[in-house]
């Protein structure tokens, strides 16, 4: 996908975009204090950094809350099936290699109902832009356990407790060898930009989680990385070449264990040339999925940032003829005639 | 020596074997040549589900029968005239359909006594005299390829024991009096790059022949002439995946729309995604998707995109496309679904046809979702209807179905090559960006009742659909039930609307029949052989086809209610009769058939006779 920035921007004229242009006539309709709404905002808010009109950039959504967003983007939308999006983005990033292809998902519609497609879309590094709206749990259908769950969770679905181990959506992505994987909170507008800036620039498929807070059925799920009391000491940033440390002041980091493993650490006890440097674009995806698997429950530490980017060749790429033209008469009239024939006068 | 040339106007041959011992490949080789020779043919594949089930037994056993005559035919014949069984198991299989007076010929070499157990033969069948009505020749063929094979340089014993269906080739091809050129030259092609095995082959073939010239065994060479009472002009044998393949391709040149095919390997579906696959430079995009559901999903999302989204699948892929067909049908986007029908339900039967999946095309989906449902009637007829299944996606926005079958998809006859520029040419006419600023209405209709298309990449036509339901017009997200009852009745509209361009019903009458007997899909062959026959008897009966099944031509109602009995025979249990009962409350008598065998002309006329 190249950036056009001379062509018109679909609202007939040639000014600079705007978040305007971005945003549909349609009424949002999510639960007030939606984590939604920040994402949604971002994006309108991102999308002219990118150069391209509107009318070259699609949405694919599923179902679930966060399928609702293809209605409020002026861009080409499809609000598809449960799960479907990742397939139906996958048909159409080959079918037209013009397009910036924007997916939009949940945890229940990516992981659960779509695990398969999401799996295989990244595996195949199909040029789309995967946002994971993670907020673990059913909100559209009010309040079931979901994939992400944590164990233990009472819910409509679960009053005993989630006894269902949950999936960590970024080490399943790694595991699938997704070229792009990272993580982003509602909460944090200036770090989703800047993950969602990276997705843009990827070449191939990218994986964006979004811790995304549901107000109604799940309250309070990520504050521990999004509160200002608590979040200094849980968000472990990873900037690319950088050592990963935390902490008020950086006083704590990860290191990595003789055996392995990677740990938290205290810096004043190990040394700063003991921690772990982040390298997201290691072809091997065994230490990112071990950073990956560094938390598994967002209440304490926790990695957001990206985790892999790294270079694959880009599904469709690469065709000789691509799909873009039909073949001429005279090629479909040799074709017909190929192998034996016989004519009858 | 010179033979007797004895002048045949048809004859039936069946190639039975252990499924290792390559007879669809003799029988398809065969099958050219006698295409080369301009005889009218029909072809009849039959193998089992497993890919090599265990060698020797009936399970094992696969088949390949060519119907071939200086007439027109219709169907690839009932009973055949020749048998070749490489082995007792294909001798048992198949004795029961091979008619009093035949010939039998049998690789005598495989008449082994573990074989004859395998087989279940308590005697060996060629010495106990249960084969007396019959013309038997006992031909050691393992022997005898064996031989011809021995010095050819690096070719192993293995390649010697595989070549033994080249020999069996080659003496039908010398009985027939087929051409070797064409075989020769498949042999070159296929094999080149082995020099070894392509010897070893042609070895094979050419001492069949060689053996048929010089034995005293057979006595008779037989000759069947080129058909004459066929339309002029250039023909190819094709079977109806090819001919699916390249309709779908001709439907695309006519468009100027790109073809984008998804596709999950299922049996017999495959072989249209493997044919598909091989014409990338023809603007053709074939994708193996993860599963069925993502393969409709998948050429949805094409079809968006401004492309022709096809997915091909059988029985168990239907039923997990059904709810991206739904979204279709609420997008109203093109999509054409070729489902190669099989017996079911569930797995059933994989390799064996069926037309079970009448209803379930046109119901099988919630809430109120009407699409058209075409199916071809013969192999080369495929073409025809998979144009006609991207050219009615295109123009209505709308999926549609076409019902293949097993039957269909690998069987084959001549077909005469359409002239390109008389096929029609199909407008897409994708949404152009209104000039005077007007806002897009996405759900807006033409005289068709068709909405705009309108593709990524079209200024100012920036929108967004869904499977909620849409506002009239706007095509806004919409609860209300007045809008849901007129949109519910607009999609049927436009479907049902389709029938304006549809031509009648075509009934074929004789003067005073009372009998109709109407068919769909790929029954028509055997209908039609078989009403022929009961005709050449004195017979009276009218007969009728239906490729639209949905909508069904106009006057449906009208022939129906003309005769005073109407039969359906279909390959399942009698979907067809009970659509039509309920349509039209005339008394449909149907005759359903689930054996995994497709119709047979001789049934027809036994049913037709019955009638009288």
């Amino acid at each position: 996908m190249t950036a056009i920035t001379e062509e018109t921007n679909g609202a007939g004229g040639e000014h600079a975009l705007t978040k305007a242009d971005f945003q549909s006539d349609q009424e949002t309709r999510w639960c007030p204090g939606c984590g939604d709404y920040a994402v949604l905002a971002a994006v309108q808010q991102f999308m002219p950094e990118l150069g391209i009109p509107p009318e070259r950039i699609v949405f694919v959504t599923g179902i679930g809350c966060a399928g609702r967003f293809a209605y409020y983007m002026d861009t080409y939308g499809m609000h598809g099936i449960h799960g479907r999006a990742p397939a139906i983005a996958t048909g159409l990033a080959t079918a037209r290699d013009d397009l910036s292809i924007w997916v939009v998902s949940g945890d229940g519609d990516s992981l659960s109902i779509g695990g398969n497609h999401l799996i295989h879309a990244l595996r195949r590094n199909v040029p789309v832009k995967i946002l994971l709206f993670n907020n673990q749990i059913y909100g559209l259908t009010k309040g079931q356990a979901s994939p992400t769950s944590e164990l233990g969770k009472i819910t409509k679905s679960t009053p005993f407790g989630v006894s269902d181990h949950p999936f960590n959506p970024v080490a399943l992505a790694i595991g699938a060898e997704a070229t792009f994987v990272a993580r982003t909170l509602d909460r944090d507008r200036h770090h989703m930009t800047s993950v969602l800036r990276a997705a843009a620039q990827h070449e191939g498929a990218a994986l964006v989680e979004i811790y995304q807070n549901c107000p109604v059925f799940n309250d309070g799920a990520f504050f521990a990385l999004t509160e200002k009391e608590t979040r200094d000491v849980n968000q472990i940033r990873l900037e690319v070449g950088r050592p990963i440390r935390f902490g008020v002041d950086g006083e704590r980091g990860v290191a990595m264990r003789p055996d392995g493993r990677l740990e938290l650490v205290e810096v004043a006890e190990v040394g700063l040339d003991a921690l772990l440097t982040h390298d997201p674009g290691r072809d091997d995806p065994g230490l990112a999925f071990s950073l990956a698997k560094l938390s598994s429950d967002p209440t304490g530490p926790t990695p957001i940032g990206i985790f892999r980017d790294i270079s694959r060749p880009v599904y469709g790429r690469g065709r000789d003829r691509g799909a873009g033209t039909a073949a001429s008469e005279d090629e479909l009239g040799a074709l017909l005639l190929s192998g034996d024939t016989w004519t009858i006068a | 020596m010179n033979k007797v040339v004895e002048e045949l106007d048809r004859v039936i041959i069946r190639f039975a074997g252990d499924s290792g011992d390559g007879m669809q490949l003799a029988g398809g080789r065969f099958t050219d040549a006698t295409a080369v020779v301009g005889n009218d043919l029909a072809t009849l594949p039959n193998f089992p589900a497993e890919i090599r089930a265990p060698a020797g037994t009936l399970a094992g056993v696969s088949s390949f029968q060519i119907h071939f005559a200086s007439e027109d035919i219709l169907t690839p014949g009932d009973a055949p005239n020749v048998l070749v069984a490489m082995n007792p198991a294909a001798l048992k299989a198949n004795i029961a359909e091979v008619g009093r007076g035949a010939t039998i010929i049998v690789n005598e070499d495989a008449f082994t006594k573990r074989n004859l157990e395998k087989a279940g033969y308590a005697s060996n069948p060629l010495e106990d005299g249960s084969l007396a009505s019959f013309r038997v020749h006992r031909i050691p063929m393992t022997t005898l390829t064996t031989r011809a094979v021995e010095g050819i340089e690096d070719a192993s014993t293995r390649d010697a024991g595989r070549a033994k269906n080249l020999f069996a080739l080659g003496l039908l091809s010398w009985l027939y009096g087929r051409p070797t050129e064409v075989t020769e030259r498949w042999i070159e092609g296929k094999f080149g790059r082995r020099p070894a095995v392509a010897k070893a082959n042609l070895a094979a073939f050419n001492a069949g022949w060689s053996f048929g010239e010089t034995t005293e065994l057979l006595d008779v060479q037989y000759r069947v002439n080129p058909a004459t009472d066929v339309p002029a002009g250039t023909y190819r044998n094709i079977n109806g995946t090819t001919a699916l393949a390249l309709g779908l391709i001709a439907a695309s040149v006519r468009s100027r729309v790109p073809l984008v095919l998804a596709s999950y390997p299922i049996t017999p579906a495959s072989e249209l995604l493997h044919e598909l696959s091989r014409h990338a430079r023809y603007g053709v995009t074939t994708i193996q998707a993860e599963d069925e559901i993502a393969a409709a999903g998948m050429a949805l999302g094409a079809s968006f995109g401004g492309r022709i989204g096809v997915t091909s699948t059988s029985g168990p892929g239907m039923d997990l496309k059904a709810e991206t067909i739904g979204l279709a049908v609420m997008l109203e986007l093109p999509m054409v679904v070729v489902d190669v029908q099989r017996a079911g339900p569930s797995t059933g039967m994989p390799t064996k046809t069926e037309q079970s999946d009448l209803l379930m095309a046109l119901y099988g989906r919630h809430g109120e979702s009407p699409l058209p449902v075409i199916a071809p009637s013969t192999p080369g007829n495929c073409f025809d209807v998979a144009f006609e299944a991207v050219s009615l996606a295109l123009r209505y926005r709308t999926p549609v179905i076409l019902l293949a079958d097993t039957y269909l998809a690998s069987s084959s006859e001549p077909w005469r090559l359409p002239a390109v520029e008389d096929l029609p040419s199909i407008d897409p006419a994708f949404a152009r960006p209104a000039e005077d600023g007007s806002t897009f209405l996405p759900y807006s209709r033409d005289e068709r009742l068709a909405r705009p298309w309108a593709i990524p990449g079209t200024p100012g036509l920036a929108h967004r659909i869904g499977g909620l339901e849409k506002a009239d017009g706007t095509g806004n997200i919409s609860y209300d039930g007045a809008n849901h009852a007129r949109m519910t009745e607009l999609r049927a509209r436009k479907i049902a609307g389709i029938v304006d361009e549809l031509g009648p019903l075509v009934v074929d009458a004789d003067p005073d029949a009372n009998l109709l007997v109407l068919g769909w899909g790929s029954s028509e062959g055997a209908i039609r052989a078989g009403a022929r026959r009961a005709r050449e008897r004195g017979h009276r009966v009218a007969l009728a086809h239906l490729r639209h099944l949905n909508p069904l031509p106009a006057n449906t109602g009208d022939v129906l209610r003309t005769f005073d009995r109407v039969l359906v025979p279909e390959l399942n249990g009698g979907q067809l009769a009970q659509l039509l009962r309920a349509k039209f409350l005339v008394d449909v008598e149907s005759y359903g058939k689930v054996q995994g065998q497709p119709l047979w002309a001789s049934e027809i006329e036994q049913l037709i006779e019955e009638r009288q």
